[in-house]
């Protein structure tokens, strides 16, 4: 068997594997099966990072990436039409996606610029509310959220003077700071619903209403959900394009100048400000569209979803996939998100795990679970 | 404006300069002798107001119910006991991480204040809601034409002024302050003159800690009400009280944080909108000061090594 064909077979063999793990995930409800569940995953990659194995697959990954994407994006649509009729399972799908979304906004302005933003939530909170205000007005739905990361951007680019002025910690207090005004100026606003919120009207593509069950045919229906699942898939896809090309073009590669080394860059030339201000201002429009899109699904925002532990959160799972790691980002998004929904006991406890486990990967592997590897500009070349 | 009401903005924006200054110095210290920003402060600040609760409780339960007795108990056991947090937090979280980047410091200590809240919220007794912190102080009161000035806020201020005084003897006229100095100024220099430079750190960590944890207690006995989120809100204050005054310089950090409360105050009074704005207001002038100058009002007098 040529090596080739090798590389393609795992990589659907493991797609295959991922889309029966995330299904029997979501599935089972009993607790100690979960946990059980979780147990037999960790010990699967443990053995096989032991055999080595991981280093092999890794590089079948790298050399065949059209269709490692393709086919994770299969086994998601397998995932989503396995759960066609079930509405929570689908509810924490879209959660995880537009996670996702708002997460690769961050990993740009964490990841690949090293701008710090510790008000992920706040801007997430921009779309949401956008969305809310928006809904009623008649402003086509599609529209508005595009208009939630506008206008995320928009609020974002206030702080950019202090952002641009200041570096490491006292960047950090200017978003806390930031962060804290906001939700603080929620709670108080009363045009703005004050702390009981705003109630948010569904999507509507082009007459056809994203909030009621889709009738196929007499015997199968699909959860209205699945309208938001999709869109927030399609989100995710192009938020996934996005950063890649940003990534591999000469936009990444200022990026990554300006973060490693911000006085090396400005002597070759680089324009640090402008790099920032974009990646800023992009990650700002990412978190805020998914935002957006979040409010209607969800249907009714209120400020406490959007406190300083939320951008803790999406910081962490940053921080948790590693830095500037796109395929991390994914990763972490699904354990942080679904972890706590499948797993009862730690649903109370959820801030204190991840604070704790936070804590561990900043000591023991700060990397992250999935670290971005260094450029390769040819693919699967080892030097 | 009616004088009574005046001088009671006043007293309260005393009072609140008193305990943001006392939690910025902490910053202030710790970012002269490390370079590192520890985040979990103001979570440290609530673990001693909530340790000095419990010992409270437990004096009470034991029968002493002397109000001085059970003050100096209070005191005591905060900072005693936010004193060897403080060192050891900087122990095993902030010193192996010495040649990390900043922002994983800032990241892991973040954290760690997470964990302190939901460890208060979860694992205290009722933890998730508001104690009633016991009054200890004397409630006698001087009434001036309308201005009712109470006794437990004059000793509030006058004692974190004597701490403040305090922290600044330490760090000027003593054979200690003067190896805090000596690390902030020059790690490699102060370990050359045989200064023991871990020792130091923990030391530094420890006092800035136990400040924190008497600022923690003031802001008990002043509201009389404590709960587990307070310790973000006031290391938030403390934090960009430290920053606007200048990291690293512990006037900086005092003046910082009377410029907060000050702020705040105003916003409360002056303004035109709802005093539900105040925070609102108060930080937004923080973002302000620290575009217009991104070092402090102090700034720190360093250029960038390369």
């Amino acid at each position: 068997m040529t090596q080739s064909l090798k590389d393609k077979l795992i990589i659907l063999l493991l797609a295959a594997l991922g889309a029966a793990f995330l299904v029997t995930f979501i599935a089972i409800e009993e607790q100690a099966e979960i946990f059980a569940l979780l147990v037999f995953a960790g010990v699967l990659i443990i053995a096989s990072a032991k055999l080595g194995l991981t280093d092999k697959i890794s590089q079948s990954l790298s050399r065949n990436e059209r269709l490692l994407n393709l086919s994770v994006i299969a086994a998601m649509l397998v995932v989503i039409f396995w759960f066609h009729e079930d509405h929570f399972p689908l509810l924490m799908i879209a959660t995880v996606l537009l996670y996702v979304v708002a997460c690769c906004g961050l990993n740009m302005q964490f990841g690949y610029t090293g701008v710090v933003n510790f008000a992920g939530a706040a801007f997430f909170g921009v779309g949401c509310y956008t969305a809310a205000v928006l809904g009623g007005t008649g402003t086509p739905l599609l529209l508005v959220i595009a208009l939630g990361g506008v206008m995320a951007a928009i609020i974002g680019s206030i702080l950019i003077i202090p952002v641009l002025r200041t570096r490491g910690h006292y960047a950090a207090v200017v978003t806390i700071a930031f962060g804290l005004l906001f939700r603080t100026f929620l709670e108080v606003n009363d045009t703005l619903g004050g702390p009981q919120g705003l109630p948010v009207s569904g999507m509507n593509l082009f007459g056809w209403d994203f909030n009621s069950n889709i009738q196929i045919t007499e015997n199968i229906e699909f959860s209205f959900y699945m309208n938001y699942v999709i869109l927030a898939l399609i989100m995710v896809i192009l938020t996934f394009i996005l950063m890649r090309r940003i990534e591999r073009s000469w936009i990444g590669l200022n990026f990554d100048a300006v973060r490693l080394d911000e006085t090396a860059a400005a002597c070759y030339g680089i324009n640090i400000k402008r790099w920032k201000i974009l990646s800023f201002t992009l990650g700002n429009f990412l978190a805020g569209t998914a935002g957006a899109l979040f409010a209607m699904m969800l249907g009714f925002i209120a400020p406490s979803n959007f406190a300083f532990s939320d951008s803790l959160i999406l910081v962490s799972i940053v921080l948790l996939g590693g830095m500037g790691s796109i395929w991390g980002t994914i990763l972490a998004a699904g354990l942080v998100v679904l972890l706590p929904e499948k797993l009862q006991v730690i649903q109370e406890y959820r801030f204190l795990l991840y604070a704790v486990v936070m804590i561990l990967i900043l000591l023991f592997r700060p990397q992250g679970v999935l670290p971005r590897n260094l450029r390769s500009y040819i693919p699967g070349w080892r030097g | 404006m009616d004088m009574g009401l005046l001088g009671q903005f006043i007293v309260n924006g005393m009072m609140l300069g008193m305990m943001y200054a006392l939690v910025a110095v902490g910053f202030t210290l710790f970012f002269g002798v490390l370079d590192v920003i520890k985040f979990s402060h103001g979570d440290v600040l609530m673990v001693g107001t909530f340790a000095g609760f419990s010992t409270y409780l437990g004096l009470g339960a034991i029968g002493i119910d002397n109000a001085f007795v059970q003050l100096i108990g209070v005191l005591v056991v905060a900072i005693g006991s936010m004193a060897i947090l403080g060192a050891i937090i900087a122990r095993y979280l902030v010193l192996p991480l010495k040649s990390a980047p900043p922002l994983n410091t800032l990241l892991v200590t973040l954290m760690l204040g997470t964990v302190l809240r939901e460890a208060i919220r979860l694992f205290y007794p009722d933890g998730s809601n508001p104690k009633r912190f016991p009054s200890l102080l004397p409630t006698d009161s001087w009434t001036i034409g309308s201005f009712n000035l109470r006794a437990d806020s004059v000793i509030l201020l006058v004692g974190g002024l004597l701490v403040i005084v305090g922290v600044h003897v330490l760090i000027n006229r003593t054979r200690l302050g003067m190896a805090i100095r000596a690390v902030a100024q020059d790690e490699e220099t102060a370990k050359c003159m045989g200064i023991n430079f871990k020792m130091i750190v923990l030391l530094t960590f420890g006092l800035g800690s136990a400040v924190a944890a008497f600022a923690g207690v003031m802001n008990g006995l002043y509201y009389n009400e404590i709960n587990f989120g307070m310790g973000l809100l006031l290391g938030v204050i403390g934090f960009s009280a430290a920053i606007i005054g200048g990291l690293g310089n512990i006037y900086g950090a005092i003046l910082g944080g009377f410029i907060f409360a000050a702020l705040q105050t105003l916003g409360a009074v002056a303004l035109p909108f709802a005093s539900a704005y105040k925070d609102v207001f108060a930080f937004a002038v923080v973002i302000a000061l620290i575009a217009w100058r991104p070092t402090g009002l102090i700034a720190e007098k360093t250029s960038e090594r390369v």
